[in-house]
């Protein structure tokens, strides 16, 4: 029961980062804004809803959160987003990180931490 | 990873240096790899999406450019098929060196962090490409990008 939840979570980030592709490859119907960073909400899920979020170097951020969470609104998901990336900009800029690997940094860490307990 | 090479117009005296000066030079354009990659990470942060590859190369020639240096790039020319020179009039990194002759051999020492930074950034924001430099008249120096299709 758990690994049948565990592979659906992983399917549905899978999912969802095929949608992020579609979004900003700017093909097929007009886009709303294509200059924006931020995506909105990808698709929803009869648990999830996901939200997406590409930088200009092409990282996506994915945050997932549990539909019966109806208090988030649009402009937190947006704030959450931009932490997301000022974070994830000191992290590149730390010399000792090689772009590509995990990011084992504590203060990365507890921003998102910090952030998830906030959410709920 | 190590696709860039720094091609460099010198001449130096015995084997020895001048594997030495290669070897240094090649760091040199790698660790400005590597900060190009976190620059452009921090420059682009609140910057709209890039449209198109020429967009991008506006992007490091006035934004990018003016960050590092604090003035723009004086000229840029394509061949629209993927060559890209970046003529800087007044390289900051150059201008302590005399203009002249005396140095000319020396500048390429001077260019190959640029190179790198220049080729980090294009690299994490799509764009895989070769960039050398060459020196003609101090203090000017031209940056030739070249896109590699990935």
């Amino acid at each position: 029961m758990h690994i049948k939840f565990k592979n659906y979570k992983l399917k549905l980030l899978h999912t969802s980062l095929d949608v992020v592709e579609e979004k900003i490859s700017g093909v097929g119907k007009a886009l709303a804004d294509q200059r924006e960073l931020y995506l909105g909400l990808l698709y929803p899920t009869e648990d999830y809803k996901v939200y997406g979020y590409v930088t200009n170097s092409k990282v996506k951020f994915v945050i997932v959160v549990d539909s019966s969470n109806t208090s988030l609104r649009d402009n937190e998901i947006r704030s959450m987003f931009r932490k997301l990336h000022n974070s994830f900009t000191d992290v590149m800029c730390n010399p000792f990180y090689n772009p590509g690997d995990p990011i084992q940094s504590k203060a990365f860490d507890s921003i998102v931490s910090t952030m998830m307990v906030q959410a709920c | 990873m190590e696709d860039g090479r720094m091609r460099v117009k010198c001449n130096f005296s015995g084997d020895q240096k001048f594997l030495e000066n290669g070897r240094c030079v090649s760091k040199l354009e790698s660790m400005g790899f590597r900060v190009g990659q976190g620059l452009i990470e921090r420059f682009t942060k609140d910057t709209p999406r890039f449209k198109d590859e020429l967009d991008v190369m506006k992007f490091i020639c006035k934004d990018f450019w003016t960050s590092v240096f604090k003035k723009q790039i004086d000229n840029l020319r394509t061949n629209h098929q993927g060559i890209y020179v970046l003529q800087d009039n007044k390289f900051r990194l150059l201008t302590h060196l005399s203009a002249g002759k005396q140095y000319l051999e020396h500048a390429p020492k001077f260019l190959a962090f640029t190179c790198g930074l220049v080729r980090g950034a294009l690299s994490n924001l799509g764009v895989k490409s070769i960039v050398t430099a060459e020196v003609s008249v101090m203090p000017a120096c031209k940056f030739q990008v070249m896109i590699q299709k990935m």
